[in-house]
């Protein structure tokens, strides 16, 4: 005997998503904090790690992301309007960047690891310490930031799927906000991460 | 005619409904209430774990040189309590237990605003608590670098370090759900005509809790995350010798984990805050300044950790900074305590063990409070610093505050969750067991402390012995009035007397739900007309 009828409220649940964005930017804050105190203690150091990168591919990458985060706010105002077709759309489109995103990742990080660079190794040990300390926290942002785009492209995918299957419409849709939202913040960590990894010199 | 009535009697939380039976049932519900008592259970067993851990080291120390363990057991030993202490019982205690069962029924809710979630954090707790454990069977043994994890001594030991670190990561996830989960129910679950300031003072408690809880912990996970990181690679991000810096990760350690203090000591003020006015039928003096105090204590405690780190290499200005914030979180807290005191006079005292509990909460928690002045003074703190003062200190706060805390809650809401009370008289015997032994136990240790006796050690010279046995003989008191505790309690879940509604004649919502609760809390939800707190004595 189930007499359990569900409540809908769909600020609660867009309160608990902005809840939880809190805590993703506490999470990096604490990592921009480091970052911010070893540069301070190793100028020099880092503006030299920083000419190692390779600035194209980040440009690339945040347009791409940016791009992303325009689908997915295309997809919204879609599902407002009922018009299902386009979500799903804008969804591919979306999830094709993130793949985009993280293809071009795999290249930049695929060739630094090719010559040697990566934490551990002999050229690695080689580097003075806050250059080695500034690979280190590269590869660990970046790292952790592409860990949240495949992420958000997972819950994309079942944002997706969910329309797909009806079960997000054009009057209940607070989930595919929520899944858009995330996104934006992966946009948006990026959007700090790229200038302090790839243009600060 | 009588068939339809008792079919549309709606079932208590512990009858099951709809197909699952037995455990089963339990470990798949999105009851709040169910959730709760998984926790309480879970926690309790947790609890008598980090306690055997303590009567051992007590037990070790109570002849100066080695009696029953050698060093490194002992390093293993008291680093596996901390962590259980701190992670498994403190933080989640009141919060996950009776934030769970009573908080929705004080706001005259049906449930949490996110159940399913709210069952991924008890299923994120045991796994934490798991991995937290089982640092002490694999590997290379139980981690020894105290609770703290300080670099560079957490890069360098050879120790289940990883998965201990991973264990309070995952730990701190579900803490963060729980928290998050708690904000959006008090921001749109509350019932009709409850505004903000008609809250019961323990929602109001849980809700700056759940704040810390949501702002504290991220940064603690990323600062794990970043030790686990450096012993996997070893590129010395905390390591002098590469260019890294120890006392960064202090910082980083104390940014979160001291606001946790407060997520460790607010809920249990809660408690209090609850049980003096229905003990005292009086109406609580100052409900607006203890919320404001709450909030306060929240906000200040951000900008405090840098107390931790006095003798760890400071500039002196931001050394003076610490010490006079430190000085201004005494001030809400305070204001609480004067509260409460004020709130017992002229009242018609009514010593329950609830009471009894509350009272020995305030008893206890002045003296950790005035110990912690005295290690947050600069001068002072240089004498004290790591030693057995500390040692005493923390656990008066702890103990004494949150744990006391957690039994005067499970002596006050037992009759409601079980429907049933257990015996009276009995649960005030082991109360006065707990309460002396627990001085016995710890006041020694600031007697030792004082003396110079350090912190962390399994040996000590023969000077401090005599403060040592006392303390070993406490121990013993405080384990078997805890062992009493547990025999009443359950027996008086097997066959106490059955209780009605409300059983101590209090006024907020909870006591107006059945006993057990229903499993949607209210057939029908209530409506509120005035603050809860409102005893015409
Ligand atoms: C019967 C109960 C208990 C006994 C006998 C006990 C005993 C002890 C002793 C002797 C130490 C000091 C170890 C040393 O520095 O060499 C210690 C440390 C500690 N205790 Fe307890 N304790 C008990 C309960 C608790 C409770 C309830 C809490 C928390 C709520 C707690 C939290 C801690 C913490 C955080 C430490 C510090 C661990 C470290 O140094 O890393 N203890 N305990």
């Amino acid at each position: 005997m189930s007499t359990h009828v569900e409540h809908r409220d769909d600020t609660a649940r867009k309160m608990g998503m902005w809840l939880f964005l809190f805590t993703e930017l506490l999470l990096f804050g604490g990592l921009f904090l480091v970052y911010s105190i070893y540069r301070f203690a190793n100028p020099e150091d880092f503006a030299r790690g920083g000419h190692e990168l390779n600035v194209f591919i980040g440009a690339v990458n945040t347009i791409v992301l940016i791009t992303s985060s325009l689908t997915v706010a295309i997809s919204i105002s879609a599902m407002q309007q009922g018009n299902k077709k386009l979500v799903l759309q804008m969804l591919g489109i979306t999830i094709f960047l993130a793949i985009v995103f993280l293809v071009n990742k795999y290249f930049e990080w695929g060739h630094k690891i090719h010559y040697d660079l990566y934490p551990g190794s002999n050229l690695f040990r080689a580097l003075p310490p806050g250059e080695g300390l500034y690979f280190l926290l590269y590869y660990f942002m970046t790292g952790l930031h592409a860990l949240h785009v495949i992420i958000g492209a997972i819950i994309l995918g079942f944002m997706a799927w969910y329309v797909h299957k009806d079960e997000i419409d054009a009057t209940n849709y607070a989930l595919l906000e929520n899944g858009g939202l995330y996104w934006h913040l992966v946009d948006l960590i990026w959007i700090f991460l790229f200038p302090l990894m790839y243009l600060i010199h | 005619m009588i068939e339809q009535e008792e079919k549309q009697k709606p079932l208590n939380f512990f009858q099951d409904s709809g197909g699952k039976k037995g455990i089963l049932a339990w470990i798949t519900s999105t009851d709040h209430k169910r959730i709760g008592l998984l926790y309480l259970y879970s926690l309790s067993v947790f609890f008598l774990v980090g306690v055997t851990l303590g009567l051992l080291m007590r037990l070790e120390l109570i002849n100066p040189g080695k009696d029953i363990v050698e060093a490194q057991t002992y390093n293993g030993f008291f680093t596996l309590h901390g962590v259980i202490m701190i992670f498994l019982f403190v933080i989640p205690g009141i919060p996950a237990v009776f934030g769970n069962i009573a908080m929705p029924l004080m706001l005259g809710a049906r449930d949490v605003a996110f159940p399913k979630l709210n069952l991924l954090s008890w299923y994120l707790y045991i796994f934490g608590a798991a991995l937290a454990l089982s640092t002490l069977l694999v590997g290379k043994g139980a981690p020894d670098t105290g609770w703290t994890f300080y670099a560079p001594y957490s890069i360098k030991t050879g120790t289940n370090v990883t998965m201990a670190v991973f264990a309070a990561f995952i730990l701190g996830f579900s803490s963060i759900l729980t928290g998050l989960n708690f904000l959006t129910t008090i921001h749109r679950m509350r019932c009709e005509g409850m505004t903000w300031f008609r809250m019961p003072l323990f929602a109001w408690a849980l809700y700056a809790t759940s704040w810390i809880q949501l702002l504290a912990t991220p940064v603690i996970g990323i600062t794990l995350l970043m030790i686990a990181a450096e012993r996997t690679l070893g590129v010395g991000l905390f390591d002098p010798t590469l260019g890294g810096d120890p006392i960064l990760y202090q910082h980083l350690f104390w940014i979160y984990s001291h606001p946790a203090v407060y997520i460790m000591i607010l809920p249990g003020m809660g408690v209090i805050s609850e049980i003096l006015p229905v003990f005292a039928r009086r109406r609580i003096f100052g409900y607006t300044a203890i919320v404001y105090s709450s909030l306060a204590i929240a906000f200040i405690g951000y900008f405090v950790w840098g107390h931790h780190m006095f003798t760890s290499g400071m500039s002196g200005p931001a050394r003076i900074i610490f010490s006079i914030l430190t000085f201004l979180v005494a001030i809400p807290s305070a204001i609480k305590v004067f509260n409460w005191l004020a709130t017992l006079y002229k009242g018609s005292i009514d010593l329950k063990p609830p009471m009894l509990f509350a009272l020995g909460f305030i008893f206890l928690f002045l003296i950790g409070g005035l110990t912690g002045l005295v290690s947050g003074a600069l001068a002072t703190t240089v004498h004290l610093h790591d030693t057995y003062f500390v040692v005493g200190h923390f656990h008066y706060v702890m103990f004494g505050g949150t744990g006391f805390a957690f039994f005067a809650a499970i002596h006050y809401w037992f009759p409601k969750i079980y429907g049933r009370m257990y015996d009276i008289k009995a649960a005030t015997r082991n109360f006065w067991i707990i309460f002396g032994g627990f001085n016995v136990l710890y006041f020694p240790m600031l007697w030792a402390g004082m003396m110079g006796m350090p912190r962390r050690y399994y040996d000590y010279l023969p000077e401090f012995h005599i403060p040592n046995i006392i303390s070993t003989l406490g121990s013993w008191i405080v384990a078997f009035g805890i062992i009493m505790m547990i025999i009443t309690l359950v027996k008086g879940f097997r066959n106490g007397k059955p209780v009605g509604k409300n059983p101590w004649n209090a006024l907020t919502l909870e006591w107006q739900a059945d006993s057990p609760p229903i499993t949607e809390n209210f057939e029908e939800l209530p409506v509120v007309t005035e603050g809860p707190y409102e005893y015409k004595s």
